[in-house]
């Protein structure tokens, strides 16, 4: 499963771009003779039938974008100027490389600054080594997009990576999958990987009002609070099991959901933590808010420095996560 | 001129039946099928030449532009306003206005500089410190022409030489008058052209209407910033007059669908069009209300560049609006011939 994260977390796909990723993951689910569809924005849907009587449809969504950069300027010398691509956060960028599909790589300098608050986006460019604006255009075009470039790495329990979010809740969703390919459930699932979370939710939206389920389920990243000082105020912490959402930003999870997670845990002796997210969203928030209503929840592995390249997690809570989610399905809903 | 016409009739969001009343004349002159839904959207139905499968293809423009709406009247008779949609305070003063069904006259006034403290004069006056004059003696004479909750648009004559065109609402007239000008001709598929409501407060039509045409592919056609002004450093244009239509990647309300954007680039530089990239991700159109309705539809989006948009004096370059016609044109044609698979 490791090779398989390093893989994932490595791979090229910012909200609207995430080709490289769905690909990857249908390397993944021909393994296992997963039979998939893609929808028009590009959401990866793998169904689990059942026709049986009181079989429920669960909708589990794992996002497969990552932030990133968008190039909106090419100037004489060569240097691209560009936008965010979901929740950027721009005090990390000077100094850091940056990938684009094509592999072209570059590397983000700086304008000069008096002052700290002058300090923006519009301050900040890329260098790719061009010599000229002819010679940039060769590589890369405005509109082309750039992810950061961050290697896997890894220390005993703990992993860091770019774009753990939510890689690491795709890799999740593919273990559960494995192992309950062989087994019958009760229910009827959808393994969906969504496109353009980080952009407001966008993918889930229609693809669960394509496939209509009773319930929904994210499994996403969560922030901790277990850092000095932390700027989140959340009682979750790294290695102490996934966390049972119960709100963020974007939904307050159904106590259904939250209490049939909780209960799974307890009798299978999963540790887990309840997670209260200040700020922040997860496709849960987009899927229980489709047709009449849809109660969902969400599965969250804790992650520290979301949104930077070095996102960290630890691979107990990582298999816990793939334990808890093996149970609820296996479980009736 | 369709795009000087549209541009004059008041159209603020939630207010557009005069808008929609001038292009349903025309559609009703040409014989095109439309209707129009509980929020206002109007929908023409375009039926193709050729008996072919549905493709499933929605165009759209929104009729709205951005206004004011009278919040109060002064026992003096002047009339206090709120804004609606994204207008900018420091361009209101001293600007004429028309208020209401009756498009009663009037204008923005402040108080007199020569009254106004030293930091008032340094600094744009918010919209509580303006007022509109309608030259009523007091609220009761007021009373008499206009009333709480009346629209109020810029009043701007428009006109045109022979490169530039100029009035106010431009965004998004020229995406209408587009629209028209497409309807007008014969292609040999079928679509559907939505005009849509209240796209300046939130693309609060077109979400209701992409539920209802429930289309597989959108072009959203716009009118969108030009900043290629003097005191602007070059990569803070987002779009340029002059430079053809401009193709939006992505704004704050949507990723524009890849393989709607390669087929744009594709007809215009088989067309030889000049076109650009839309080089801002601020913002929001229609698409980001498209996009992710029923169960997702791919959506682009492609606009008419524009100096000065949301101020009664909006310029853009016919030429610009004639090529975007022509992209929309050969783009429609394409989905016939080659299909587009997504």
């Amino acid at each position: 499963m490791n090779e398989l994260i390093k893989k994932l977390c490595e791979s090229f796909g910012p909200a609207g771009r995430e080709d490289k990723v769905r690909s990857l993951i249908i390397g993944e689910l021909e393994k296992f003779n997963a039979e998939y569809s893609i929808d028009t924005l590009g959401n990866l849907i793998v169904a689990r039938r059942n026709q049986g009587e009181g079989a429920k449809k669960i909708l589990v969504a794992a996002h497969m974008d990552e932030i990133g950069l968008m190039i909106t300027f090419i100037d004489e010398r060569g240097f691209l100027r560009f936008i965010g691509i979901g929740g950027v956060l721009k005090n990390i960028l000077p100094g850091m490389k940056v990938l684009f599909e094509n592999g072209t790589t570059g590397v983000i300098g700086q304008e000069k600054i008096k002052e700290p608050k002058e300090f923006d986006l519009d301050r900040l460019f890329i260098d790719i080594g061009a010599e000229n604006r002819e010679e940039a255009l060769k590589k890369v075009n405005i509109g082309d997009t750039a992810v950061l470039l961050s290697p896997f790495s890894r220390e005993g329990n703990r992993i860091t990576a770019k774009s753990l979010d939510n890689r690491i809740g795709c890799a999740v969703v593919l273990e559960a999958m494995k192992r309950l390919s062989s087994l019958p459930l009760p229910n009827e699932i959808y393994f969906v990987f969504t496109v353009q979370e980080e952009v407001g939710l966008r993918g889930a939206r229609p693809v669960s009002y394509r496939l209509k389920p009773h319930y929904g389920l994210a499994v996403d990243v969560t922030r901790v609070g277990d850092t000095p000082e932390p700027e989140f105020k959340t009682d979750v912490s790294l290695g102490k099991g996934p966390a049972v959402k119960i709100k963020d930003s974007s939904v307050i999870c159904h106590p259904r959901i939250t209490g049939l997670m909780i209960e799974v845990a307890e009798t299978n002796n999963i540790p887990y933590q309840l997670e209260v997210l200040e700020r922040g969203g997860t496709d849960a928030g987009a899927i229980h808010l489709t047709r009449e209503g849809i109660p969902s929840g969400g599965l969250s592995i804790p992650c520290r420095y979301i949104h930077t390249p070095v996102e960290m997690v630890d691979l107990n809570d990582v298999e816990n996560s793939v334990l808890l989610l093996v149970e609820l399905l296996k479980h009736s809903w | 001129m369709l795009i000087t016409a549209l541009s004059q009739i008041p159209g603020v969001s939630g207010d557009e039946a005069r808008v929609r009343n001038f292009i349903k004349e025309k559609l009703s002159l040409w014989g095109i099928k439309h209707h129009t839904d509980s929020l206002g959207n109007l929908y023409a139905l375009k039926e193709g030449s050729k008996n072919r499968e549905e493709p499933g293809l929605m165009l759209c423009a929104h009729m709205d532009e951005v206004g004011l709406m009278v919040s109060a009247i002064e026992k003096s008779g002047h009339l206090r306003f709120y804004k609606v949609g994204g207008i900018y305070e420091k361009y209101l003063v001293s600007k004429p206005v028309c208020i209401g069904a009756n498009s009663v006259l009037g204008v923005i006034g402040a108080k007199a500089v020569h009254l106004q403290k030293k930091e008032e004069r340094e600094k744009p006056l918010d919209a509580e410190k303006l007022y509109i004059d309608i030259g009523a003696k007091n609220k009761e004479d007021a009373e008499k022409v206009v009333k709480v909750g009346d629209y109020v648009s810029f009043w701007s004559e428009a006109s045109s030489s022979a490169k530039i065109i100029k009035g106010k609402a431009l965004d998004n007239r020229a995406g209408c008058a587009a629209l028209l000008e497409i309807l007008q001709r014969d292609y040999p598929i079928s679509f559907t052209a939505v005009f849509t409501v209240q796209e300046e407060i939130g693309i609060r039509g077109a979400r209701v209407a992409a539920y209802r045409v429930n289309p597989r592919i959108a072009l959203v056609i716009e009118t969108t910033s030009a900043v290629d002004i003097p005191e602007a450093r070059e990569q803070d244009y987002a779009t340029s007059l002059g430079a053809g239509p401009a193709f939006t990647i992505q704004d704050e309300s949507v990723i524009a669908h890849p393989r709607i954007l390669e087929r744009l680039i594709e007809v215009a530089e088989s067309q030889k069009k000049p076109y650009q990239f839309r080089r801002y991700g601020g913002n929001f159109t229609d698409a980001g209300a498209i996009a992710p309705a029923g169960s997702g539809v791919a959506a682009g989006v492609i606009s008419t560049p524009c100096r000065y948009i949301h101020t009664p004096v909006s310029i853009l370059f016919k030429e610009d609006w004639e090529n975007l016609v022509e992209i929309v044109d050969a783009f429609i044609r394409s989905v016939h011939e080659k299909g587009l698979e997504i």
